[in-house]
């Protein structure tokens, strides 16, 4: 039986053509891979693959198909497996110091899934926090990420994820929903909801690869009340998500921890650990989502303070971020906003958590401040 | 491709049926072909530059049926596809081209005298007339799976040879990437320029990798003749003009045409052709001559006839919108165009639209005047 060898491939790429005919032409872009990918970089790197036979190629193809985001900063390379971050550590490590605050190849990160540790949270406005919501990311060690995966290894994680989560109970019992036999309008309706992850129109994701033989193996797990849920085979292998309407932040990620560690049991009952290192944390399909891989946000009203002249030095120093309604790569829609932890690695859950309740509980005193005709000047927060 | 997510290491480990795509709700020429048997036989195959099975079909399994026109499929990334992977375009080849059995030889005619007429459909209703087709370049991996390099050099030869060209031929290179958006759009509305890359066919099968990088369009002063470079294949030539002097399309087709393939020979490269398959192109579809010769015609009243479909079977005719593939017909304009591509010549295929064509406009005549068309319907050809 012929198995392919990642040195076979290696040497096809090879023998093409020469470095220099094969450098990619980086001079409109703006992401982070473009910012790193030199010359000499992409001379020592494209002699090499991953054990699972990803190469360099599969690395930075979304990152020179989409030179770079109106909205955002891409980051412009994906991972193929777990090695990826090893093998093409050269150009991995700066990415994600640039991306991540400056967090060194030394650096070691922490995991706090202890929602006890999460100070207050409870009591965010509901006539401006409008929903809460608490997402995260994982890997299942031992297969390739969505960019490489075949379709057999795809299906596997599918099967996996619905035995494990199909052993869920209590509230957080639930349903598995295969994304092939869901109709259009059950689609639709759950897109409408913010529960379901969007048709593969995105840019980003086709150029990775990401978006093969869709919709095969994709789908939606989710419990009775709609308050937890499951993305299996999107961007990353799983999506945990945790949400509901109004402003108690704290029970969100109550149950966020709670389901997230029996999954992560129920998981490795079946023989299979997360992927997981003490440099990395948790490891993600984007370089963007490693560490916690967390995005904790709200839908807030703020119609006054997003059009104050400080509303982004605001955010940044609150280490926040906005995005639109629809998720990243979306607009506002009617002054309200998404506001979301900025990090990801290097500051554990509940710290993330943490800057969230605490940035979100300042920013709607700003915007009650406005609308009275009051200045915020005296509000103004110090860099966290 | 290159990026090699189908060359996966891991998916060996998988069974056959394990790793054979969900083909249930697809409508195209692959999930017809492609039974579990076949996958099983041809998953470990590949082409010596590295073309597995699944880059053939990655883009059939993506998109499972278009809604005007039944699609491939798949796709080849290297002249050996059409041989390593046999047993799957066989029989997508035979049922796509109206039964071209594996055994079956292609002839070429560029010959344009050899067309009878076609010089003076009616320019009341024939709007512009149009010839294209494609080039691939020996040696080199196809749009799917070629490298940023050997596009790059594809490019270069194509730049060398067709600066080249002089007289009415005369022309210029415009590079995708040093283009600006109204350039580009202006290119697009007069129909020369080919679409940015949103096609999910296109996007499926890795063909739009690294755009604009290593594409553009040259064309002559004049705007008659136009080529394209490294879109859905290394090379498509059209020749085009407003009005229907078909004719004087088709002679500058093949005058066009035949110069280049001398200018690349000079240069040390050959087209990608042999005796059964014709000219190798990308898709399958576009074998053999890869010809499409079309009009823009109005038929308000024809296309409204009950019979029209039947009509167009008949003749061998193919309709489409009048932004190309992918489009609907505005204004009752529609794009009028041969429906084969392999196992008919150059010339025949241009007599198949010229008479098939100057046929519509007749029975467009009549139904406007009130008439009936029924004492002219055709012949299946």
């Amino acid at each position: 039986m012929f198995v392919f060898s990642s040195k076979d491939l290696l040497q096809l790429n090879l023998t093409r053509m020469s470095a220099e005919e094969e450098y990619p032409d980086l001079s409109q872009h703006n992401n982070h891979m473009a910012k790193f990918l030199t010359l000499d970089m992409y001379k020592e790197l494209r002699g090499r693959a991953t054990s699972s036979g990803f190469t360099l190629e599969g690395l930075i193809q979304t990152g020179v198909d989409n030179p770079g985001h109106p909205f955002i900063m891409t980051v412009g390379c994906v991972a193929g497996d777990e090695e990826t971050y090893e093998v093409f550590k050269e150009l991995l490590d700066p990415v994600i110091e640039d991306r991540h605050g400056g967090y060194k190849p030394s650096d070691k990160h922490k995991t706090d899934l202890n929602p006890a540790n999460l100070k207050g949270g409870d009591d965010l406005d509901p006539n401006y926090v409008l929903s809460s919501r608490v997402r995260t990311g994982r890997s299942i060690r031992g297969f390739c990420l969505p960019p490489h995966c075949s379709r057999g290894e795809r299906r596997a994680v599918e099967k996996l994820s619905i035995e494990a989560l199909d052993s869920l109970s209590g509230d957080l019992k639930g349903k598995y929903y295969a994304l092939k036999n869901m109709t259009d309008a059950e689609q639709q309706q759950l897109i409408d909801d913010h529960f379901l992850f969007d048709k593969p129109v995105s840019p980003l994701l086709l150029a990775s690869g990401m978006a093969r033989d869709w919709p095969d193996a994709r789908g939606i797990w989710h419990n009775d009340n709609k308050t937890f849920l499951v993305w299996v085979n999107e961007e990353d292998h799983l999506r945990v998500i945790s949400m509901q309407k109004g402003g108690n932040m704290k029970e969100v990620f109550n149950r966020f921890c709670t389901g997230l560690t029996k999954i992560e049991t129920l998981f490795k009952d079946r023989g299979h650990a997360f992927m997981w290192n003490e440099h990395l944390g948790y490891v993600l399909t984007c370089p963007s989502n490693l560490g916690t891989g967390l995005r904790a946000g709200v839908h807030v009203k703020l119609p006054n303070m997003s059009k104050h002249a400080k509303f982004e030095e605001v955010l940044k120093r609150l280490r926040l971020q906005k995005r639109g309604t629809g998720g990243v790569d979306t607009a506002a829609v009617g002054g309200v906003f998404d506001i979301s932890n900025a990090d990801r690695l290097g500051f554990s859950e509940v710290e993330l958590v943490q800057m969230v309740v605490d940035g979100v509980r300042l920013l709607v005193d700003m915007e009650k401040k406005l609308e009275k005709g009051q200045s915020i000047d005296d509000l103004m927060p110090a860099q966290k």
